[in-house]
């Protein structure tokens, strides 16, 4: 792991002044944010509120329009490079080959992560078996449902395990079986000390998971509170006086 | 902290080689394309033997061009379709080897389909196609083609228009290489002396490498929001 | 519903005068100086011995070349720059270079078949240069395909930017074309032409003609290429002033 070159307190994510803006529109206004290390944080909002724009510069896979960035002490995008071995993205689409194998897509991303080959073969029979896809590892991907696409990208995300887990609406497509699932693999990781930041709709969910909750509404921070001790009835009520809107569920 | 170059390439290629073992549909169409290519070539010049002959260069050049448009077209959707493309950008690699990497796939896929045409146009053509330099010219016109082919696609499969903007940016842009490849290859199948068509050979390496320099330099531009 | 922060985004500063002082005088000795230049191609030099009059479209058929290259070039160092600094003025000099580039490699291509046809008796053959040169001319018409099939704006003037810097090519290639193509029949402009040149561009002893053609180049390579650029570089600034006023108004 990259040492922090100046990591001056517990924060593992820092934004100051972010702006994101696509042309003349901004996604993202002035973001001001510090995310501890270890903590989950559930990121609320509706749909253009910015969260996956938050997400994808978290990622490092968007430059910001202005303001600055830095992951572990490292300053995004100048030095993603240093960090992108610790940062793995669950995003709205799959990101996965549909003409190879479950395993086979394993295989090709622990090559890029520089997984050894016995170690990325363990650990690729392993996540198989943590997100209920073992038996299917030998089929096409073409021949999966949106479900366990989704729980395969999951499995492709914590291959290299990832000190810093970004989710983009991970629960979209996933059956309860499977919801089920990755509640216990989110939980898992939150109690090995990785840093969650995860984008979502479901207030139950955020309330039951995360550390604390943030709510974007076009682009800008408008609820930055700990969940401990509030239920999802009660955050509801919140997100509903700040952005005017029903929540989704 | 960053995965080794050569490693890298190694697995892109290796996913694409593999991925186009399973489904064969990359080779597959290239191929047929370039075979009905050349025998619409074939009827549409029947009446004159003479002008078919002369033509072979042409037509060899033409058919590989636009072969390796619908392959390049093909391989980089597979990158786009599932936003792969971000997948491997959030590795730690090196934004030149996934260039590198998708280069190698499009020229082994652009030379397989090369090397079946080259034996068939001798056979339906009547001309020794299939000979040391032209296999030279053959490889060096491929690299060229992949090579602006790969950065172009990249771009186009973003936009808008997808597939149909890919011949219109990447033809003229691999003017220099059609061009020379294609008088390369006409004055070695007119028997002329090596000292007057050494000098396209040369000419197609300078240009593929102009290419492979720029290309590879703004391969980072267009693959980064 | 709570108050949202508006956005800060700055809006493009530019000149808003009429037009700054030095474009208007610029654009005025143009004037004079296209009026000047027919008049020493049309009148002061002397009639061509073999050609005749047509000969004189000469005078601004090279030049006009010369100045979509200048042009086109600038489109290079407009879209090297932005590709480094991200700064959108250099995605306008690479759009307006190449705008103008276009409208006066289309001067050169009409000029030629102008030319042509009681030269060579007809307007248009597939002769190698005539060839790449309209391959250039569709080259910058795809490079305005590509810039218009990108709807995110950052996106569009990066591949621009690529784009712009690749189709450099086809001109480099129109320029060599007769050097490295032996059997095309246009006359080159500076050496030697082709063995099988018909039609000359080789200055006659006619008395003016240097004059006439070193008069135009100025005009049609340098100053009617640098003042359109300009101007065009001023349009596209006042209409991203009128789009992030648009913005500004639709995001209150």
């Amino acid at each position: 792991m990259p040492q922090p070159s100046n990591l001056t307190s517990s924060s593992i994510i820092e934004t100051r002044s972010l702006v994101k803006a696509f042309g003349l529109l901004p996604a993202l206004r002035k973001l001001d944010l510090s995310i501890a290390k270890g903590e989950f944080v559930a990121l609320l909002g509706p749909n253009g509120s910015g969260k996956s724009t938050l997400l994808r510069l978290l990622a490092g896979l968007s430059k910001p329009t202005s303001g600055t960035l830095t992951i572990g002490g490292w300053e995004l995008p100048r030095e993603a490079a240093a960090v992108r071995a610790q940062i793995g993205l669950v995003s709205h689409r799959p990101l996965l080959y549909e003409t190879l194998t479950a395993r086979e897509n394993l295989r090709f991303f622990g090559r890029l992560y520089a997984l050894p080959a016995n170690t990325r073969e363990t650990r690729i029979t392993e996540g198989l078996e943590r997100v209920g896809l073992a038996k299917r590892g030998d089929d096409l991907v073409r021949t999966y449902s949106r479900g366990m696409q989704q729980r395969l990208s999951i499995a492709r995300t914590l291959l290299h395990d990832p000190h810093v887990l970004l989710l983009d609406e991970p629960y979209t497509g996933l059956d309860q079986d499977a919801s089920l699932t990755l509640d216990g693999l989110l939980t898992e990781a939150h109690r090995d000390g990785h840093t969650v930041v995860m984008a979502t709709h479901e207030m139950d969910r955020a309330v039951r998971l995360a550390d604390r909750t943030l709510i974007l509404a076009r682009g800008s921070l408008v609820h930055d509170a700990p969940t401990a001790g509030m239920d999802a009835l009660a955050l509801a009520a919140i997100y509903t006086d700040i952005t005017g809107m029903a929540s989704a569920r | 902290m960053t995965t080794s170059f050569l490693q890298t390439v190694l697995a892109i290629v290796h996913k694409d080689v593999r991925a186009e073992l399973r489904s064969r549909e990359l080779v597959g169409s290239m191929a047929l394309f370039a075979l009905l290519s050349i025998l619409i070539f074939s009827f549409a010049l029947e009446l004159n033997r003479i002008a078919r002959e002369e033509a072979v260069g042409g037509i060899l050049w033409v058919t590989v061009a636009f072969a390796s448009i619908l392959g390049l077209n093909r391989s980089l959707a597979m990158e786009r379709d599932q936003g792969n493309l971000d997948a491997m950008l959030l590795a730690p690699i090196s934004r030149a080897a996934i260039f590198c990497g998708k280069l190698v796939g499009n020229l082994v896929f652009a030379l397989v389909v090369g090397l079946l045409l080259l034996p068939l146009m001798t056979l339906l053509y009547n001309r020794p196609v299939l000979q040391p330099w032209l296999l030279a010219a053959l490889l060096l016109g491929a690299l060229g083609f992949s090579t602006v082919g790969t950065l172009l696609a990249t771009m186009t499969v973003q936009t808008r228009a997808r597939e149909t903007l890919l011949p219109i940016v990447m033809l003229p842009v691999a003017l220099p290489v059609l061009l020379s490849a294609v008088r390369l290859t006409t004055s070695v199948l007119a028997g002329g002396a090596q000292e007057d068509w050494l000098s396209w050979l040369q000419i197609l390496a300078v240009v593929d490498v102009i290419y492979l320099v720029l290309c590879f330099v703004l391969f980072e531009h267009v693959i980064e929001e | 519903m709570t108050a949202l922060p508006r956005t800060d985004a700055p809006l493009p500063a530019i000149e808003t005068r009429p037009a700054p002082r030095r474009l208007t005088i610029l654009t005025v000795v143009t004037i004079l100086a296209i009026a000047f230049g027919l008049y020493m191609a049309l009148g002061y030099a002397g009639t061509d011995v073999e050609q005749g009059n047509v000969q004189r479209i000469f005078y601004i058929h090279m030049p006009s070349f010369f100045g979509a290259f200048f042009a086109f070039g600038a489109a290079v160092i407009g879209g090297i720059q932005y590709l480094r600094t991200r700064q959108d003025k250099w995605d306008t000099l690479a759009l307006a270079g190449i705008e103008v580039g276009l409208a006066l490699s289309l001067v050169n291509l009409v000029t030629g078949m102008i030319w042509a046809r009681p030269i060579w008796n007809t307007w248009w053959t597939w002769d190698p240069r005539l060839t790449s040169a309209a391959i250039m001319v569709l080259t910058y018409a795809a490079y305005l395909m590509l810039r218009n099939g990108i709807e995110n704006p950052e996106r569009q003037k990066r591949f621009a930017a690529v784009y712009g810097i690749l189709a450099f090519s086809t001109v480099i290639i129109t320029l060599v074309i007769i050097r490295i193509r032996p059997d095309t029949i246009h006359p080159a402009v500076i050496g030697p032409s082709p063995q099988n040149a018909q039609g000359t561009f080789e200055l006659q002893a006619t008395a003016g003609v240097g004059a006439a053609l070193g008069i135009n180049f100025i005009v049609w390579s340098i100053l009617v290429p640098w003042t359109l650029v300009w101007h065009r570089v001023r349009l596209e600034n006042f209409t991203q002033r009128i789009n992030a006023l648009k913005a500004r108004l639709l995001d209150t």
